[in-house]
């Protein structure tokens, strides 16, 4: 299990180290040790790795991430798991602004609260956390879930397109042309299916959560391409 | 971009400590800003004496001049002046000395700022040696006005207050021509600098500090995060959508400010600090009763 030490080893190093794995290797599991809120850490991975930084992250940690898992024993800062495409993200404590932002698939789970932007933009990612989501979360999001256990701050989907939101607490406001809608037995279906792929158990109950979306009054949107969102 | 930090100590016993940390945690900031640096300690002060932080150069022998007692760190002169005595000494200065500019006054407030990387200012102005028990400090990028001196933060426009801001205003050249009738001066063409003489007036008008920042919602327009100085403490305030970074760690010794979280990697017992981003639109304040 290969360590890295950011106090003495750079985190140029590390991350050319992690791009240049082959996707077959069988050096599957990495520790970073005292990241100190350094900026870029584990970012634009592209083979299933299991990296565990121990401590607090910087800004962009984990961006661009495919296939690999990425835990943060800390924060997170600004943007973690922006851009993402596939594998897993997972931040045990808060993250910061943008958390998920513009991120096209993958699963980013926060286990504490994220602040403001959480999900801005995304386009496919599920994002499940576990405590609150701060001011103008999920702002023109256009794809994908996003779950929150805890309250959703003001300007909740702002301008949103296609992603669906389920939030268990209370929503401060709405934004523009975001909407409550019916829990149907799909959507309550595929709660469940994110909360256990987040690590939520039965005590968190799906029946708990109102989902949130879209209106569509505000771009144009056409039923013919109902598939495709 | 800039960096801002603030460090407020609720354990007298890190005082001695205070430059150091400081330190370190602008030199981290560099990244946010290389352009300038400045920083406000709040030191040791004397009663019935006032602080005048004065910049520029031939500052040698000038204390003497003027009959105080004064110590020179590179480009800045602290005087220590009976308050009965400073309107004598700002009306010398003014008529003898008007190439020199007053950074910073109070009981306890000293307030230095320099061009140049935040490691060299702090450096020549012996910032590590600093004591004291709260202080703010800034790394500029330049964008609302040129890269000098007088661009750097903080400012102060009133006694033992001081600001440092990230961010820009839109609306700095009107509140300037509403604040200058009122009487307060504004030294420069920073928009920070506004902003700070904004907060003077309105606690100059009666309100808290905690009041005048929550005025200062309606009345800035632009994008703000900013740590105010006091003589007791220091307060926070990010505007309605925190278009600027914050970082805020409290522990039973200290609460500190920081644009991000690195720059409070190094501080004592970070591992076991409530880390925490201060919401927008909320004003947050710690004073030493």
């Amino acid at each position: 299990m290969p360590a890295f030490d950011l106090a003495t080893q750079s985190k140029r190093d590390l991350n050319q180290r992690l791009h240049n794995l082959p996707a077959d290797t069988n050096e599957t599991h990495w520790t970073v040790a005292n990241p100190a809120g350094e900026h870029a850490i584990a970012c634009g991975l592209d083979a299933p790795l299991t990296v565990e930084i121990q401590g607090h992250a910087g800004y962009y940690c984990a961006g661009m991430n495919k296939l690999a898992t990425v835990i943060v024993e800390g924060n997170a800062g600004v943007g973690v798991g922006e851009n993402m495409m596939s594998g897993t993200v997972h931040v045990k404590g808060d993250a910061s602004q943008s958390a998920g932002a513009t991120a096209h698939g993958g699963l980013l789970v926060i286990d504490g609260n994220a602040s403001a932007r959480c999900g801005i933009s995304m386009k496919g990612v599920d994002i499940v956390v576990k405590g609150s989501i701060g001011p103008m979360s999920a702002f023109m999001a256009q794809s994908g879930n996003l779950v929150v256990l805890g309250d959703a701050g003001d300007a909740l989907g702002d301008s949103i397109y296609e992603t669906r939101i389920y939030v268990r607490g209370a929503v401060k406001s709405l934004g523009a042309d975001c909407i409550e809608k019916p829990m149907e037995a799909k959507h309550k279906a595929d709660l469940r299916r994110l909360l256990d792929a987040a690590g939520v158990g039965p005590e968190v109950s799906v029946d708990e959560f109102k989902r949130y979306g879209s209106a569509r009054q505000l771009y144009n949107f056409h039923v013919d391409n109902a598939a495709a969102y | 971009m800039c960096g801002i930090v603030g460090l407020f100590l609720k354990d007298s016993s890190l005082e001695p400590q205070l430059g150091e940390l400081m330190a370190g945690m602008l030199e981290v900031m560099t990244g946010r800003g290389p352009d300038s640096a400045g920083f406000a300690v709040y030191g040791s002060g004397t009663p019935g004496f006032v602080k005048l932080t004065l910049r520029g150069s031939d500052l040698e022998g000038l204390a003497d001049t003027l009959g105080v007692s004064g110590t020179q760190r590179d480009t800045h002169l602290v005087l220590s002046v009976p308050e009965a005595e400073e309107e004598r000494v700002r009306g010398w200065l003014a008529a003898n000395r008007p190439d020199l500019v007053v950074t910073g006054a109070g009981s306890r407030i000293e307030l230095y700022k320099e061009v140049g990387l935040p490691a060299d200012v702090s450096a020549r102005f012996g910032l590590p040696g600093m004591s004291g028990t709260h202080g703010v400090g800034h790394t500029r990028m330049a964008t609302e006005s040129a890269v000098t001196t007088n661009g750097a933060h903080p400012f102060s426009t009133a006694n033992d207050q001081c600001l440092v801001h990230n961010g820009s205003l839109s609306n700095h050249r009107s509140l300037r021509r509403m604040l200058e009738p009122e009487g307060i001066n504004i030294a420069t063409d920073n928009d920070s600098e506004v902003a700070a003489g904004y907060l003077s007036w309105k606690i100059q008008n009666g309100a808290t500090l905690a009041e005048a920042l929550e005025a200062s919602l309606d009345d800035l327009d632009g994008f703000f995060t900013f740590v105010v100085g006091t003589e007791d403490g220091f307060a926070v305030l990010r505007d309605p959508i925190s278009c600027k970074p914050a970082v805020m760690a409290e522990t039973d010794q200290y609460v500190a400010f920081c644009s991000e979280y690195r720059g409070l990697a190094h501080l004592p017992g970070i591992e076991d600090a409530r880390v925490w981003e201060p919401e927008p639109a909320h004003v947050y304040a710690w004073e030493h009763k």
